[in-house]
């Protein structure tokens, strides 16, 4: 088969499974778009902005665990997905992203829309290519997708110029089925004598804490991780990447732990002598102070990252390897050695657990006459029976999500959390929704990160990608508002916006329909008939309490005993 | 510590790059780097002298083995070995007394003048980095022109080596 370049890389799509390719024609990728004229394999969906496309790539990668897709022009094109890029990269989101590049022969002379797109992305990919050499095209790719898949998934640049893609010169093709690359062998398996070792830690173990993290859910280990941590009878906490790693309503989960993680998560976190870390990369959002992190522990750390283990906390026991066949080993391991952890040490570190869960760290005014975002989150959960894809921009409606939104499963939990990108909600809920069109789909977002890609309202309605879009609308950015008031001494500068669209008539000129709701008692019937609405996204603005913080808070520089409990609870009198 | 990490990758466009602009981002202290192809044109070596306490050369390890143009790396302070570095180095020789005694200095350092002007000499100099920083300390600032110095390269004594 003889094929040009352009044909080729839409031949490489198809050959590679690719569903969706989200993208933005321009002028260095247009011998591709014409490629992509009139064929049904490979669904183009056409952005607002290209940064759009790469959270929708993200959101459907997350949600199916396949790479996303993203095409986009040089210069401008290129430039506008770094922050998507950099969004995936942080989260370890398999991708792959296709730009164009002014032709090789005027490459370094300040072309029309030139830019150093390798350069500028290198910091902020697992790895880049720029095809200098049609031949080389289609095995480019497949290394591409091989990369972005495997090990510690990540976004992979290939940067192909113009006159690679030449429409009147074609070779003939072929596309690997598979490659082996000499400088690249991800491992798979955990060596045998660290898993033993493990082991015999665990069993030793008298107030043990199974800490689990993104890689769970990446790895596809949430059934093993379900079935090592029932197993042992463990108390279990996930990073706000791990959620839906372990059932959010099972007993043994003690919530999220970390900045505004639970009281009990990150009070088991200080006195567990025995960690076990799996896919998780002790986040500073997680650790807090370093010195004073978990001073009592051993720690066991999985990951497939050999970097991730020891670098910001020393391990005793490391083990690389994906989660997913370490844990396997690791529970038949336990399972021969017939030996089991002291049960008696196991009830009496229940029994403080349970002193710490009852402080009841998460409750908030129910009585409050204005809508408490807290409410509306418990409300949605109720509303989709824990069934949702739920995404979100970033501030504290992500945390409060994170918080009430009870995550049985994984990949239904879709939000930035390495990068902390505004404006990655929206468009991630439409990846999610065109991989999943049968399912809920949720943006849960506030008025400030909604502002950030809302031009993708646009793409919603013409992919008929019918998602809900939860506003948490407080007149401020919340975050940083609540960081003022506890650090600035509430001098709000410039964290709230005096103007602020009247987002019901935006969803409805952008063709959608909006609801505003300002009371409580509103709030449920609200959901439950914007869910009914299945083939129209609805914009619901709700009108929350502006003053709400988020707690518990770990604050920069403190340990993570050192909580910040709303001001209604009073933990020496709780647990007296 | 000073370490010397020894590296064999793809001899790619933007390899070098990948290695100094990681260097960069994550604040690791880069002394000396070389670079060059081996006897396969597919592969080079490149030497990177640094300085870190061991969780920060663990770290540079590991990141720098991360990148998928790394194909193999040893830090080869860590084991007997064998450094050189290559030193070019232009001094003035305005009078015969100059000119006697930076000739006898440098037959001391086992240098060879290889370029004789009126004015000056060049001396080409290899030897462990230490050796060539005592023959600059035994001259007088005036009496340099200029200084050349690759930065080390290094080698594992014995038969064992870093090859593919």
């Amino acid at each position: 088969m003889e094929l040009s370049g352009a044909e080729i890389v839409v031949q490489a799509l198809k050959d590679e499974g690719v569903e969706f390719i989200f993208g933005y024609p321009g002028g260095a990728v247009l011998h591709i778009y014409d490629a992509l004229f009139g064929q049904e394999d490979v669904k183009h969906v056409l952005v607002r902005h290209e940064q759009g496309a790469t959270h929708m790539a993200d959101g459907y990668a997350r949600a199916t665990g396949k790479p996303g897709v993203v095409l986009a022009t040089s210069g401008p094109g290129a430039t506008n997905l770094v922050t998507g890029i950099a969004t995936a990269y942080m989260d370890s989101i398999p991708m792959v992203v296709l730009t164009g590049q002014v032709p090789t022969p005027v490459i370094g002379s300040d072309a029309f829309q030139e830019c150093d797109t390798v350069g500028i992305t290198r910091p902020c990919v697992k790895h880049n290519f720029l095809v200098k050499d049609r031949r080389k095209l289609a095995e480019t790719i497949k290394k591409a997708f091989h990369i972005a898949t495997t090990g510690r998934p990540g976004p992979v640049l290939v940067d192909i110029p113009k006159d690679i893609t030449d429409p009147n010169v074609k070779i003939p093709y072929h596309y690997p089925e598979t490659i082996s690359l000499r400088s690249y062998k991800p491992k798979v398996k955990g060596n045998p004598r660290q898993i033993k070792k493990a082991a015999e830690l665990i069993l030793q173990a008298r107030r043990p804490m199974i800490y689990a993290g993104g890689g769970v859910i990446l790895g596809e280990a949430a059934t093993e991780l379900t079935e090592f941590t029932r197993l042992l009878g463990f108390p279990i906490t996930l990073t706000l990447m791990g959620l839906g790693g372990y059932p959010g309503t099972d007993r043994q989960f003690l919530g999220m732990l970390g900045m505004h993680g639970t009281y009990e998560a990150n009070m088991a976190m200080h006195e567990c002598d025995v960690l076990i870390a799996i896919g998780a990369r002790f986040d500073d959002r997680v650790t807090g102070k370093l010195d004073e992190f978990c001073p009592y522990a051993k720690i066991i750390h999985i990951d497939v990252d050999p970097a991730s283990i020891a670098k910001n906390v020393p391990v005793d026991v490391p083990i690389v390897g994906q989660v997913k066949p370490v844990l396997a080993d690791l529970i038949a391991e336990l399972k021969a050695s017939g030996k089991k952890p002291d049960a008696d040490a196991l009830a009496a570190w229940w029994q403080q657990i349970e002193r710490w869960r009852a402080v009841d760290c998460l409750r908030y005014d129910r009585e409050s006459p204005l809508i408490k975002p807290q409410y509306v989150i418990e409300q949605l959960w109720e509303a989709t029976r824990g069934e949702a894809y739920v995404t979100s921009d970033v501030g504290q409606h992500q945390m409060w999500v994170a918080q009430y939104y009870k995550f049985d499963r994984p990949r239904r939990w879709i939000n930035s959390g390495g990068l902390g990108t505004m404006g990655f909600g929206m468009p991630a809920a439409i990846g999610v929704k065109l991989a999943h069109p049968d399912s809920d789909v949720i943006c849960v977002t506030g008025e400030a990160s909604i502002q950030m890609c809302i031009q993708e309202l646009s793409t919603a309605l013409q992919y008929k990608t019918p998602i809900k879009i939860v506003n948490l609308n407080n007149r401020y950015m919340g975050m940083v508002r609540q960081w003022q008031e506890f650090t600035y001494e509430s001098r709000y500068s410039h964290s709230y916006m005096d103007t602020i669209p009247d987002f019901v008539r935006l969803a409805e000129a952008y063709g959608h329909v909006g609801m505003r709701i300002e009371k409580p008692e509103d709030v449920r019937p609200a959901l439950d008939e914007a869910l009914k609405m299945k083939d129209r996204l609805v914009f619901l603005d709700f009108i929350t309490d502006r003053t709400e913080n988020v707690y518990p808070m770990v604050e920069a520089g403190k340990a993570q005993h050192e909580m910040r409990l709303p001001p209604w609870i009073n933990v020496d009198r709780e647990l007296a | 510590m000073r370490h010397i990490i020894s590296l064999l990758l793809e001899n790619e466009a933007g390899a070098l790059a990948r290695v100094a602009g990681l260097f960069a981002a994550r604040g690791y202290n880069i002394e000396a780097l070389t670079v060059a192809p081996t006897e396969d044109p597919t592969v080079s070596r490149m030497t990177i002298v640094t300085r870190g306490d061991e969780r920060i050369i663990e770290q540079i390890t590991k990141q720098l083995n991360k990148l998928i143009d790394v194909i193999k790396l040893l830090d080869i302070s860590g084991a007997d070995h064998i450094e050189r570095e290559l030193m070019l180095l232009k001094v003035r020789t305005h009078n015969g007394h100059d000119r006697e005694e930076i000739k006898r200095l440098s037959d001391i350092f086992r240098g060879r003048i290889i370029d004789v002007t009126a004015r000056s000499y060049v001396i080409e100099m290899t030897g462990d980095s230490a050796k060539l920083d005592a023959f600059l300390a035994n001259l007088a600032p005036s009496q340099i022109i200029e200084v050349v110095r690759s930065g080390p390269t290094g080698i594992l004594r014995g038969e064992r080596g870093l090859h593919l």
